[in-house]
């Protein structure tokens, strides 16, 4: 870089990163918004969708010589509780009182099972009672079952959270951290006063960009890190992987922020746009829950959204550890929105 | 209103722009090499508004120029206009004997360019602020040197934010200063500030004059124009009605000094315009509220003889005051208004 030129330029442009990089270190909101929210945000949802124990059923049976058999059976069968009661009003008792789900009586005929049946927990018990009783009195089950129970990491909740979480984090991130900045910039004057200097308008926008992408890299590594210390997400694919499709998802965000603050006078119009152009990609593009869950009719638009393939490609990888490769579609998906909205947005750009 | 000068002659603007219209058409490269600025019959319509409805003026280098106006009277448009950041809808602008549009990176690392209101980063420090701009510019001044000029040097490491209207204000002078500019745009630079923040900003735009450098300012303050500018544009409704240096506005008056008085109710005629205007060395009279404002030349030959025209038609006199006149008073004279009647 020997040209006087082009070395004033890369200065301009170093200088603008650091500027932009400072305002945004300088700013608690932030971090308020780019770390503390997700970590909340993804530790209420791994509370309220917890993998609960498998529930015991309560039962009773009422303290009597011919009830001793099944107690000691019942007692024996896991997922059973059996609690013992003096008499059948107590054994009444308990049943109105949610202390137990079936009261177990024997009589002359057999066994009687007390319960209300549109109580779920009532039915299971009967099931498992039954069972039980069943298979000492002799009964031989003429198919053979058994069972595996999933939880390994990886697949569960707070598995498919975390990707999401980050997801979600980019989109916002991208859309308030560039475009809603600019509108600012706009109202103060700012990018006016920038425009009546030699700046060249491409260079300040790519150092916008540039300082866009650098901190979507801190974010999802720090999001990453406490996803994995706190609750044992697996992290399986390669951290240039990861942070390639999260730059990526950077840039194309940063792009459609371009492209809904090119246009708006004031905060309010750009808040507007910026949700509507969000919203249905918070709802449809699989944060929370996947987006396979809306019917076939919608999946065609559902799946051309931009924040439907960043999730999509980003559980591939820090999830199943799959290479870039096999993320082509995502990651030209991602591409082409990015650049056909920085393209159309710095075209109609308002600059003062 | 009763006015004996040439002040209000509505054909003044385009005398202006015929007398500047031939000597550009001429341009030859003298011409272009003394005008810093050369504006030219310049339009602005914003849909069916017109912001500025043929404005012809010119600026030659090491001038300090004012557009002196009301505030909607087109001063803003037009320097955006010669900053490069507004299109006109008609009419010529060059700048530094470049036209916008063909030369535009040219032109612009040679201006400096301070806006109305700008909000500057309020996370940045003023250092940070200061080199940021100076990276922007193939020269320009030490930015350390540039903090130091506009008094800054203290606030060096604060953040922008922390900064009073004063100082933030000046921190904007030394951005639009940081290039080494040879043309310096200035819009309302002390709009809302304190007097001595005022003065601070006046010091750091003489120095700049000192050094032989152009500076363009827009104002509604006529003392800032009369102490920073050499010739003044009276700017209206987008028109310029009078140009000139502030001596020659003043004296276009008719008189230097202007005289005041006010009257009880119980003459024996009511005060006449006519004959007020009658009394010697009195040359023009206006009335506003009560108050009679007298343009005189003479004050030692003017004051006895309204005092005995008073006494005569036995009017109580509540109260004389004698001042200079001021740019002010043009504006009074040629619009019947005042500058800052919003």
């Amino acid at each position: 870089m020997s040209d006087p030129r082009a070395m004033r330029r890369r200065d301009a442009f170093l200088a603008l990163i650091f500027a932009r990089w400072r305002e945004i270190y300088r700013e608690p909101e932030v971090v308020t918004w780019s770390i503390v929210f997700p970590v909340v945000l993804s530790i209420a949802l791994s509370i309220a969708f917890r993998n609960r124990p498998a529930e015991t059923a309560t039962v009773a049976v009422v303290a009597a010589l011919e009830n001793e058999r099944i107690t000691r059976i019942l007692r024996n069968t896991p997922g059973i509780e059996v609690r013992v009661v003096e008499d059948a009003v107590a054994a009444a008792h308990a049943l109105r009182m949610g202390m137990a789900a079936v009261v177990v009586v024997k009589d002359a005929d057999g066994v009687v099972y007390r319960l209300d049946p549109t109580r779920p927990e009532a039915l299971l018990a009967r099931s498992r009672v039954d069972d039980a009783l069943q298979r000492s009195a002799g009964r031989e089950d003429p198919l053979p079952t058994r069972e595996e129970s999933v939880s390994e990491a990886g697949a569960r909740y707070i598995d498919f959270l975390i990707p999401g979480i980050i997801g979600m984090n980019i989109m916002g991130g991208g859309m308030w951290g560039v475009g809603y900045h600019l509108v600012d910039m706009r109202i103060k004057r700012l990018l006016k006063r920038l425009m009546a200097t030699p700046l060249r308008r491409g260079d300040f926008m790519l150092a916008q960009m540039i300082v866009r992408v650098v901190f979507v890299f801190a974010e999802v590594g720090f999001i990453l890190t406490f996803a994995r210390l706190l609750f044992g997400v697996p992290v399986r694919g390669s951290i240039i992987a990861i942070m390639f499709v999260s730059g990526l998802g950077g840039l194309c965000f940063a792009g459609l922020g371009v492209l809904t603050a090119s246009r708006a006078m004031t905060i309010e119009k750009a808040t507007g746009l910026m949700n509507v152009t969000q919203m249905p990609m918070f709802v449809g593009s699989g944060i929370f829950f996947s987006a396979e869950r809306f019917p076939a009719v919608i999946q065609p638009f559902i799946q051309a959204l931009p924040l439907t393939a960043l999730n999509d490609a980003l559980r591939s990888v820090i999830l199943e550890g799959s290479g870039l490769i096999s993320q082509a579609h995502e990651i030209a998906l991602l591409a082409s929105w990015g650049l056909v909205s920085f393209v159309l947005g710095l075209r109609y750009f308002r600059w003062d | 209103m009763a006015i004996k000068t040439q002040g209000d002659e509505p054909g003044r603007g385009s005398d202006d722009a015929v007398r500047f219209g031939r000597r550009v058409d001429s341009s030859d490269n003298r011409v272009r090499m003394t005008e810093a600025v050369v504006v030219i019959e310049l339009r602005k319509n914003y849909g069916a508004v017109e912001a500025v409805r043929g404005v012809t003026f010119e600026i030659a280098r090491g001038e300090c120029f004012g557009l002196l106006g009301p505030n909607g009277a087109g001063k803003t448009t037009t320097i955006e206009i010669l900053e490069g950041l507004l299109h006109p809808t008609s009419g010529q602008a060059r700048v530094l004997g470049r036209r916008w549009g063909a030369d535009d990176d040219e032109i612009r690392e040679r201006l400096g360019v301070c806006l109305q209101q700008t909000v500057l980063s309020p996370k940045l420090e003023v250092h940070e602020t200061v080199e940021l701009f100076r990276s922007f510019y193939r020269a320009g001044r030490a930015p350390a040197d540039m903090i130091a000029e506009v008094g800054l040097t203290e606030k060096a490491h604060a953040r922008v934010g922390a900064l009073s209207g004063g100082q933030r204000q000046r921190l904007a002078v030394a951005c639009a200063l940081i290039g080494d500019p040879e043309l310096l745009f200035l819009d309302e630079p002390t709009t809302g500030l304190d007097p001595q923040s005022r003065r601070q900003v006046w010091d750091i735009v003489n120095e700049f004059k000192s050094r032989g450098r152009t500076a363009l300012l827009t104002t509604h303050y006529m003392d800032e124009a009369e102490r920073l500018c050499d010739r003044v544009a009276v700017i209206d409704h987008g028109r310029i009605i009078a140009q000139g240096s502030p001596d020659e506005l003043i004296h276009s008056l008719g008189g230097d000094h202007v005289v005041e008085i006010s009257v009880g109710d119980n003459g024996s005629s009511r005060l006449d315009a006519g004959r007020l205007t009658d009394l010697p060395a009195v040359r023009a009279v206006h009335q506003e509220v009560g108050v009679w404002s007298l343009a005189v030349t003479e004050p030692h030959v003017a004051i006895p003889a309204l005092l005995d025209h008073l006494r005569d038609d036995s009017h109580e006199l509540l109260r004389l005051t004698t001042r200079h006149a001021s740019l002010e008073d043009v504006f009074v004279a040629l619009t019947g208004r005042h500058l800052r009647d919003e």
